[in-house]
């Protein structure tokens, strides 16, 4: 019984591991291929139909690319920045609720990585950790440009990590709970967090892009002043996996921005079809991703619609919008509530 | 100093608080994009599908014979003179009474050869030519090339080939 139940989780935790690698492998196919749309181009559509094969022949590719380290970089620092942001990116999915529970045999598998309760706290610590990647293989290619980059990272994932981690306590303070299943068992018995929360979606989803390092808050790589930014002197796969964690924080940020906001794998008035558990639970994992991928488009399109901030204009932005409105709207959730518990009870 | 009088200073004026909000206008920017999905795409797909090209492009040289299938090409070497690329060179040679049918002047292009990597397809070298000999097709492109050997176009590469005749210049 202990056997076969760890078995199961490793089922889950491996299926989710290779859904997050397989679409943020795609992702780049994606990105490529709207990035074409929306400039009226085609975009990559030579390895295979429409491009299917394109993600593998650019990993093909960086795999041949010769595995070089500048002399004056710190080799060690070097090699652990890309793997620490591919790390952090990776482990983030782990607790994201991708569907409700699986009964099999009268067992209950819930479609999650790890079930704790802490969800949130959880995600909110790895993203966090996942700047040291860029801070240490900035600082380690010991280069100016990957420094001035490595800074940057820090200092708007530090300011942008304020606002988002407040937009979040408004959803806490009206779930109850930090486990992000219970936060959507809470909208599947409300409303989603969308419709409670707008202000506080507009302030995470903003937050989330800066996070991301996307556009238009990619400024620690940005091409036109810093070369690469903090990826300047790297190359082959270490390159790789910089440019590829960017593509799994950006899916795990759609997860929890579709899990946080709008129902994750609720779907509105399912549960009155009366339809079997399970398939019901399929539905739910389905409605996700098709939320999940909207995020991402919206991600893309975003990046091929918007210039880039100047850096004062997103510290500004960061520091003087976004935070006293994150508080406005956490006081404002505070007083919602007391006053709904007042009036209700 | 001043060029002319319309020089116009521009205060920017400080940005209202839904301005400095940026959503009302990235949403605008957003739909513009969103509509440019929809929109016909520009891309020509090459290999399959050609692009119309003009009657007077400048693409692959080629050497033309006369109607009789003779070459025209006297070895003169005004299109080496013109080019401005240096990218032709050729040796003369005298015709003999046997080969009257292969050369309509008495003095032919013994080589000719056409580096394509320094040629720039400027035409010249068919401006230049007296005998109307070398002219840029329209419709042939110089490829791409994998080794340097394949860079220099000799005759056997440049002269029309006699029963698929080329249409160039005025006669198409
Ligand atoms: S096209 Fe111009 S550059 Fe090319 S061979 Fe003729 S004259 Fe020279
Ligand atoms: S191609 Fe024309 S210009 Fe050039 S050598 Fe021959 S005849 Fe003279």
């Amino acid at each position: 019984m202990e056997l076969t139940s760890l078995i199961v989780r490793g089922l889950v935790i491996f299926t989710v591991f290779a859904v997050t690698l397989l679409i943020a492998t795609y992702s780049t196919l994606a990105e490529r291929k709207i990035a074409g749309f929306l400039q009226d181009r085609l975009g990559p559509d030579r390895a295979g139909p429409f491009g299917i094969l394109q993600p593998l022949a650019d990993a093909v590719k960086l795999f041949f690319k010769e595995e070089f380290i500048p002399s004056h970089a710190n080799k060690w620092l070097f090699i652990v920045g890309p793997s620490l942001a591919m790390l952090t990116a990776l482990m983030s999915s782990a607790v994201i609720p991708f569907g409700n529970e699986f009964s099999i045999d009268g067992q209950l598998i819930p479609v999650q990585g790890i079930t704790v309760n802490i969800g949130l706290l959880y995600i909110f610590g790895v993203v966090s950790l996942g700047v040291y990647g860029l801070m240490i293989g900035g600082w380690a290619s010991n280069n100016k440009f990957s420094l001035l980059g490595a800074i940057r990272a820090a200092s708007q994932n530090i300011s942008y990590e304020l606002a988002m981690g407040m937009s979040i306590i408004a959803v806490l303070m009206l779930a109850g709970s930090l486990d992000l299943r219970q936060i959507v068992i809470d909208q599947q018995d409300n409303v989603w967090n969308v419709v409670r929360q707008p202000l506080g979606c507009v302030i995470f989803i903003t937050c989330a892009f800066a996070e991301c390092n996307r556009t238009p808050f990619d400024l620690p790589e940005c091409e036109q002043e810093l070369v690469g930014g903090y990826h300047t002197e790297y190359g082959s796969m270490k390159l790789g996996l910089y440019l590829f964690s960017e593509y799994i924080n950006m899916f795990v940020s759609s997860a929890v921005i579709a899990t946080l906001y709008f129902g994750g794998y609720d779907v509105p008035y399912l549960s009155t079809l009366g339809l079997d558990k399970n398939i019901e639970t399929i539905i739910g994992i389905v409605a996700l991703f098709g939320k999940i991928f909207f995020f991402i488009f919206f991600f893309m399109w975003v990046r091929w619609t918007l210039p880039r901030f100047r850096y004062d204009q997103l510290m500004n932005l960061g520091w003087k919008s976004l935070i006293p409105l994150a508080i406005l709207n956490l006081i404002l959730t505070g007083g919602g509530i007391l006053a709904w518990e007042h009036f209700t009870k | 100093m001043q060029l002319s009088n319309r020089t116009k200073k521009i205060e920017p004026k400080p940005l209202n608080f839904w301005e400095r909000m940026y959503l009302p206008v990235i949403f605008q920017g957003l739909n513009i994009t969103i509509k440019h999905l929809f929109k016909k795409k520009a891309t020509i797909r090459y290999p399959e599908v050609k692009r119309e090209l003009s009657p007077v492009f400048r693409g692959l040289h080629i050497l033309k014979r006369d109607a009789q299938g003779r070459e025209r090409c006297t070895a003169c070497g005004l299109c080496a003179l013109a080019c401005p690329a240096e990218a032709i060179s050729m040796l003369s040679a005298e015709r003999t009474k046997e080969e009257k049918h292969l050369y309509r002047e008495e003095k032919y292009a013994a080589v000719y050869e056409v580096n394509m990597l320094r040629c720039i397809f400027c035409g010249l070298c068919e401006e230049a030519c007296p005998k109307a000999a070398i002219y840029l097709q329209k419709d042939k492109f110089a490829p791409a090339f994998f080794g340097r050997e394949e860079v220099i176009y000799g005759k056997d590469r440049l002269v029309e080939s006699v029963t698929n005749r080329a249409k160039v210049g005025l006669d198409q």
